[in-house]
């Protein structure tokens, strides 16, 4: 068993982290100047290539905009400035991940701190990938702020010291049921930061928030990606309950906050096929199921007692 | 291919080709997922009509997202209060401390959420509805699958993706371009219809019909499987009977005879630990190790029991769920006769020291019963004027001893806990201290009054285990693969048709996506098409797109396409056709 820790490296790790929340910070800063001065130029440059590059919907409303002043130099290089920082801060958090797993000789996402980290860095990820091919960098600001949140209440609130684990979590499921569920809330957070922008937007006011429409497409493509991986990481829970507790499912307070999810992202899913709830409404039970998402990865293991034993929180 | 279906296929398409192209798209979607749900009640139709009305109410998508509610609603206090299926003592102590809202909360089921009447009121609802959905949706889709697709609409440049240029395109190769794309395709006078994704309405069903049948084999292992719980020290045994467990849950149709016939021993067990530093005393790994027999006349083989790695014997599975301290004891009564000698499980009362308590209850001893409340100090340290245990691991283990005298109950006919004592006939023997002097391993403590004496004699170890029969497993796990596999067809595939008129050496081509949300990725293979169409080699995924990128954006892009858009410029991307 490793019991030994690389405390030199996982001290790396931990300065690491901190260093991430910085940048993302940082990256949030731009991004913001650039949603708030760069944008007619943004606006033109991306409605172009989602014309050219996707064939997506044209924004009509945001089209009036398209002639006002051209935007400051400066406010156009903030935008892919931000970018470049997103990206630098991605390989921070990567390293601070990889740092600390290598340090603990395991899988690093084994309580709630490195777990929360990995979500963040999962988010992120989803982000800058679906960035690669689609006009997203509106919600740039957003998920970077979103990410330095998590991070810093990780590194605030639920930092543990390296170290290995319980008994329970020396299993490869770790590497395939966390692994997916990391996935997944990644994804659900970048629809989430989307469905309450969508909220906040109101259709047929200039803003410098992007159309209702594409923070809607933004946050269905996110879903659909993500739901049929949370299913796996749900069904992979299973498996792993069934090795280690002698059940596939037996109704742990977690099982069941996964389990009330799951129907609540597939019941906006339906909502969303069903006339009179598209929109608004679909919208809201997304983030319906995202308050789920949250309960169950921070209320559930602070508020009910069961059989997980990564949430593993200092108290 | 039957005429009325034809009929509405024609009615669609007629639709499909009025100017708001997109509303009426969502419109059909509409029709197809809403069926008649929306129709006025049924006046005076008699009880035929009314089940009618049910079943159609019941069976609409309306309801089924209603019930997907209720399901995730009525699952919640699951989570909230403490459940007899998962923790029966906990539901105990909730009755102890709140005894009038516990009695509530009992009359609505809410310390039996998942087998309580109104949970499954709602499943079995929600999969009536799913069913009554799903089949007919089976069927209409398996004729769909041997239909060929509808005839090409009269003005192509109408459709949410149209295309028109000049060239030598014949119908025949049109047909063989697409083919080669893998569309379905007919030829008709002068058009060519293609069709595609129909997988997606396959997994979509397959989803559905995979979530029946995980159903069906939880209930299935519910009803022919059995749990059991067993507590065995180091050196005991346990054979796999009915009367050998702890606490054991059978389904209605489990008998005793079909128990498999198996038996072991516990040889030893070995738990390891942190031995310094901040996580000083977190448990590392336990090993068990059993000697176990299949059945009756096989021979022993060796076993090593871990978490997360139980134990398989034709398909029962044994799992080490929990461990703890198990000191040995002699106790001599007053007569000099030995009336106890063996181990007593204890429980730990702290898990990072594993200080633990246990009960001893000699209901033989004379001339008076005994009692014993032991604490057990798995590594002692003392501390002032008490003992303290400060690691969980037995390197310096002692017990405390509070012995007691008198009558212990047991003749009242009331069932009794083995952890704890019954002091209301007991009294304490000699005077009782908070923080006893402790005994070391062979040291002998003697009773006051002449009762007696008792021996540490050592220390043993015990695990808890947990004993499964569940002949849903690999069926529930079946149907939750095909589910996973059927949700990623349908949301990942769409259905789309596409169209080809050639004319007077004049081509027109339109396109039509009828999933939701995947317009943008269409706008990219429909461009693709026309560029193949147009007989140039298709140059990757930007390759028609460029096309578009020379049109201007204006306001005009937004509404709606011209009918006669100017050929080679209509932009792929420029008509919406997602919502
Ligand atoms: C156990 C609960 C259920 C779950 C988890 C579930 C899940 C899903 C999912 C994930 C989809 C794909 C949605 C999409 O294509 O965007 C879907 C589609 C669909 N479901 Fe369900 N479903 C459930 C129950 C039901 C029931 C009871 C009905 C019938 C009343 C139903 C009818 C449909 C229909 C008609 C579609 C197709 C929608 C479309 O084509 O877009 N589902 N379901």
């Amino acid at each position: 068993m490793p019991a030994e820790v690389n405390e030199s490296l996982a001290t790396l790790s931990d300065q690491l982290i901190l260093v991430t929340v910085l940048l993302y910070l940082g990256a949030m800063i731009c991004f913001a100047l650039d949603l708030a001065f760069g944008r007619a130029r943004t606006v033109v440059a991306e409605r172009r290539r989602q014309l050219v590059g996707a064939g997506g919907p044209a924004l009509p409303e945001e089209t009036a905009e398209d002639a006002g002043p051209q935007p400051a130099a400066w406010a156009v290089r903030a935008g892919s400035f931000a970018v470049v920082l997103t990206w630098i801060a991605w390989a921070g958090n990567l390293a601070g991940i990889l740092t600390r797993g290598i340090a603990v000789d395991r899988w690093p996402w084994a309580n709630m701190y490195e777990f929360v980290v990995a979500i963040c860095f999962a988010a992120v990820t989803a982000f800058l990938a679906l960035l690669i091919r689609q006009p997203i960098r509106f919600l740039g600001a957003f998920v970077t702020v979103t990410a330095a949140l998590g991070l810093g209440f990780a590194v605030l609130f639920l930092h543990v010291q390296a170290g290995p684990v319980m008994p329970a979590l020396h299993s490869y499921w770790i590497a395939i049921h966390v692994t997916a569920a990391i996935v997944a809330s990644g994804l659900f957070i970048l629809a989430g930061v989307c469905a309450i922008l969508y909220l906040i937007r109101r259709d047929g006011r200039p803003s410098v928030l992007p159309s209702r429409e594409s923070l809607e497409r933004v946050a269905h493509r996110a879903i659909v990606i993500s739901f049929p991986i949370w299913t796996f990481a749900v069904i992979a829970g299973a498996l792993w309950a069934d090795r280690a507790w002698g059940r596939y499912w037996g109704w742990d307070p977690k099982e069941v906050w996964a389990f009330v999810t799951w129907v609540v992202y597939a019941a906006y899913l339906h909502a969303r096929a069903t006339a009179g709830w598209r929109g608004k409404a679909a919208m809201i039970v997304s983030l319906v199921a995202f308050g789920c998402l949250l309960f169950n990865l921070v209320g559930v293991n602070i508020f009910f007692s069961g059989l997980h034993s990564y949430a593993d929180v200092p108290n | 291919m039957s005429a009325p279906d034809d009929l509405a296929s024609a009615e669609r398409d007629e639709a499909v080709r009025d100017e708001a192209v997109r509303d009426e798209a969502a419109a059909i979607e509409d029709a197809r997922q809403e069926g008649t749900q929306e129709r006025a009640r049924p006046v005076g139709l008699g009880p035929a009509g009314w089940m009618r009305w049910t079943w159609r109410t019941l069976t609409s998508m309306r309801t089924a997202l209603i019930l997907l509610f209720l399901f995730a609603l009525g699952s919640v206090p699951g989570s909230i209060y403490p459940q007899r299926g998962v923790d029966p003592s906990r539901v105990a102590q909730y009755f102890k401390d709140n005894p009038a809202q516990a009695k509530w909360l009992d009359r609505f089921w809410l310390f039996d959420v998942f087998s309580s009447p109104w949970f499954a009121a709602i499943y079995l609802l929600l999969f009536i509805s799913l069913a009554g959905c799903v089949f007919p949706r089976a069927l209409t889709h398996l004729k769909e699958i041997r239909r060929r697709p509808p005839a090409a609409p009269r003005n192509l440049l109408r459709l949410p993706h149209s295309e028109a240029f000049e060239g030598g395109l014949t119908l025949a190769q049109a047909a063989a371009a697409l083919r080669r794309r893998r569309f379905r395709v007919v030829t008709g006078d002068g058009w060519v219809s293609a069709e595609k994704g129909y997988l997606r309405e396959t997994g979509n069903l397959l989803f559905h019909i995979a979530l029946l049948a995980l159903l069906f084999a939880i209930g299935a292992g519910g009803l022919f499987g059995y749990r059991g719980n067993v507590l065995v020290v180091e050196g005991d045994g346990f054979s796999n009977a009915v009367a050998a467990y702890d606490r054991f849950m059978p389904g209605s149709r489990v008998t005793a005879e079909s128990l498999e016939p198996f038996s072991f021993t516990l040889k030893d067990f070995q738990a390891s630990y942190v031995a310094a530093g901040e996580k000083q005393g977190q448990p590392l790994d336990y090993l068990a190790k059993l000697s176990v027999q299949d059945s009756p006349t096989a021979a022993p083989r060796d076993v090593d029991l871990k978490v997360n790695d139980p134990m398989d014997v034709n398909g029962t599975l044994t799992y080490l769920i929990g461990h703890g301290y198990a000191p040995t004891f002699r106790v001599t009564d007053g007569k000099g006769q030995v009336a106890y000698d063996g181990p007593v499980p204890c429980l730990a009362d702290d898990q990072a020291t594993y200080t633990s308590e246990c009960v001893i209850k000699v209901p033989d001893a004379q001339p008076t019963q005994l009692g014993f409340l032991v604490r057990f100090l798995p590594t002692t340290v003392p501390n002032g004027n008490a003992w303290v245990s400060v690691f969980p691991g037995a390197a310096n283990p002692t017990v405390q001893v509070f012995p007691f005298g008198g009558d212990l109950g047991l003749k009242s006919g009331q069932p009794q806990s083995v952890y704890q004592l019954d002091t209301t006939n007991l009294k304490p023997l000699g005077t009782m201290s908070a923080q006893p002097t402790p005994l070391n391993v062979g040291e002998t403590k003697e009773l006051a009054d002449g009762a007696g004496k008792i021996q540490f004699t050592g220390v043993k170890e015990w695990i808890s285990l947990q004993i499964t029969y569940d002949p849903g497993r690999e069926p529930a796990l079946l149907a939750a693969a095909a589910a996973v596999i059927g949700l990623v067809l349908s949301l990942t595939i769409r259905r789309r048709r596409v169209w080809v008129r050639v004319k007077d050496g004049k081509v027109t081509v339109g396109g039509l996506t009828r999933t939701e949300g995947g317009g943008a990725a269409f706008a990219e293979e429909f461009a693709q098409i026309v560029t193949a169409l147009r007989g140039e080699p298709p140059t990757g995924d930007s390759a028609g797109a460029d096309q578009g990128g020379g049109e201007p954006d204006g306001p005009a892009r937004a509404g709606h396409v011209a009918p006669d858009a100017p050929t080679g410029n209509a932009a792929p991307g420029a008509r919406p056709d997602e919502e």
